[in-house]
């Protein structure tokens, strides 16, 4: 078992979910109301990652992130070190092929809130602030809900961009799925076992945790 | 205006044309009555601050709130208005009680419970404070936003049809709850409703609209059977409505008189209509009665017509019964009257039957333009 590989993919998945979910919370709630030129093209692009192979998406983003492009560049200016072959470079590869399983469904919870409930939270004199907090939110929830724990098990169980990205570095890039990847390679099929076994697990709690936690919530609103 | 009373004037071309200009005092009840499309909602809307019409102006107790022209526009938040949807529109995953607190967000927080539950009992809601929206009947969340929309004591209270959702029985006790509200409220009250007898039993004024524009505005009952045109008229749903020329007027006996095919009738004074013009009237059908045979014709006014039963349809315990005067070619003369009375007389299709137009309720309008051409034809 590569506890370092697990605390790593851990932790990446947990700061995948903690910025994409003011970037979620925002562009779902533009997406769900608003109507502008191009949105359609806007939506289109956010759901790229939803077709395109990961090696594909992994290459484009080596290539943007790389020392010789202008990103790469500017990067390394600052801290001094490389983007790509980084825990942040893979944290940036992370949050661009999560984007589509953050946005949407968090988009359909807020097209869920009917338009008169918004308008009357705005005729109580409730501020923008208290109608995020207070009305928004708790009706979005299912669906932001649903978009973490989505966003949780696909960032633990993505391969083919972290490859391309971070290649396997242990501490640094190496994740649990790259790991597993590994020992598969050098015949070692017990430790491959024990760490698939612990994704599933994983991943199963935290969807059955959500679809248990999104009904009882559908359930107090119509029992 | 006066102190405390909301005018509204807006106009715009797309997408939704719309033409209105209207004043609701302090403590009066406008209601906004108009076919499907007539723009009614959405002039509610526009004074809520909820949609921005191209150019206008709105003022309520002497504050702007919109003023297209001086770039002004409120929020909804800073018109404090209470605002009542059909579908009542209350927070679904809170409780009653926190559904009203809500609109009380800027008082300290026992006090905010306080008011709450004040209002709620005033609402008749006592003992339902803890159920969400979904536990109660559409009544009881009818209540629940009413005193949400009270709870700020707002400058304007909109009714946006109110009563769409519930059915009759609670709709008839709502009525009477809201009558009884009304007395203690000090503010403009705009109700928004395609049912004539609702605004009829609660408002004090009411604004005929269609296609975004208003086309009357007036004392409900003075609306429904004196309409100024014979758009008016139709949308009312006048059924007695014909042509005639004005042949005189007699000051004296406050009378007008005017010939119609043929026969001349004797009609309340509306001197406003030149002796020669040719003019539409109507009658309500309350206002054409049945002229027991033998009995003579007693009082002014009478116009007594005989004509042939053609149809008798009962809608519940009344009876509408449509009379051929001259023949099965002119469009028939409409009768409401009790089902007990349409048996008591016999009433039945083919009867010959003598009728009463009650001069007191023919009331005179323009000829109307756009239907003249058919109306030659027809009445």
């Amino acid at each position: 078992m590569d506890w370092v590989a697990l605390k790593l993919s851990l932790s990446l998945a947990a700061w995948t979910i903690c910025i994409l979910l003011p970037i979620g919370i925002w562009l779902g709630q533009i997406l769900a109301w608003r109507s502008f030129r191009g949105k359609a093209l806007v939506e289109a692009l956010l759901a790229l990652p939803l077709v395109l192979p990961p090696t594909v998406l992994g290459y484009y983003l080596l290539v943007a992130m790389g020392g010789a492009s202008p990103v790469g560049k500017l990067y390394h200016d600052l801290t001094g070190h490389q983007m790509v072959f980084s825990f942040e470079g893979l944290l940036i590869a992370s949050l661009l092929f999560n984007l589509p399983f953050a946005i949407q469904p968090m988009q359909r919870g807020f097209e869920a809130i009917p338009r008169e409930v918004r308008d009357a939270a705005a005729c109580c004199g409730l501020s923008r602030w208290r109608t995020l907090w207070r009305i928004e939110l708790p009706l979005a929830w299912p669906g932001i809900l649903t978009a973490l724990v989505i966003t949780f098990a696909h960032t633990l169980g993505e391969f083919g961009v972290v490859l391309m990205v971070g290649g396997s570095i242990p501490g640094e890039t190496r994740t649990i799925a790259i790991a597993i990847y590994d020992r598969v390679q050098a015949f070692d099929t017990a430790a491959a076992g024990v760490m698939s076994a612990t994704l599933l697990i994983i991943s199963l709690v935290a969807i059955g945790f959500a679809y248990l936690a999104t009904s009882r919530l559908a359930g107090r609103q119509h029992d | 205006m006066t102190e405390g009373g909301l005018s509204v004037s807006i106009a715009q071309h797309a997408p939704i044309p719309l033409d209105a200009r209207l004043t609701c005092a302090a403590g009066q009840m406008l209601a906004l009555v108009g076919p499907s499309g007539s723009g009614k909602s959405t002039i509610l809307r526009t004074i809520a601050g909820l949609y921005a019409v191209e150019q206008g102006s709105i003022s309520c107790s002497g504050v702007t709130w919109l003023d297209t022209r001086a770039k002004i526009n409120l929020d909804p938040q800073s018109r404090r208005i209470g605002f009542v949807v059909q579908n009542f529109a209350l927070f679904p995953h809170l409780t009653a009680l926190q559904n009203v607190m809500e609109s009380l967000v800027e008082r300290p927080y026992p006090e905010r419970e306080r008011r709450a539950l004040d209002l709620l009992a005033r609402v008749h809601l006592a003992g339902l404070e803890h159920r969400l929206p979904a536990a109660l009947s559409g009544g009881q969340q009818q209540r629940v936003a009413v005193a949400r929309a009270l709870a700020r004591e707002p400058n304007v209270l909109l009714l946006d049809e109110p009563f769409g959702a519930v059915d009759r029985a609670t709709r008839e006790r709502l009525y009477r709850e809201l009558a009884e509200l009304r007395r203690d409220l000090a503010m403009p009250v705009i109700l928004v409703t395609h049912d004539f007898d609702e605004a009829l039993l609660l408002a004090d004024q009411m604004c005929m609209l269609a296609h975004g524009n208003v086309l009357q505005v007036g004392v409900p009952y003075e609306v429904m059977t004196r309409p100024n045109s014979v758009e008016v008229a139709q949308l009312v749903g006048l059924k007695n409505v014909f042509r005639a020329g004005v042949t005189g007027h007699v000051p004296a006996r406050n009378t007008t008189l005017i010939e119609w095919r043929g026969r001349r009738l004797e009609i309340r004074l509306q001197p406003e209509f030149l002796p020669g013009t040719q003019i539409t009237w109507t009658i309500p059908q309350g206002y054409v009665v049945l002229h027991e045979p033998g009995q003579s014709a007693a009082g002014e006014l009478e116009n007594l017509v005989a004509g042939v039963v053609a149809s008798l349809v009962r809608l519940g315990d009344n009876a509408v019964c449509s009379i051929l005067i001259d023949g099965p070619t002119r469009p028939p003369l409409f009768l409401s009257l009790p089902v007990h009375t349409a048996r008591r007389h016999g009433i039945e299709t083919g009867k010959n039957i003598t009728v009463s137009l009650l001069g007191e309720g023919i009331h005179l309008m323009p000829p109307d333009k756009r239907l003249t051409a058919d109306l030659v034809m027809t009445l």
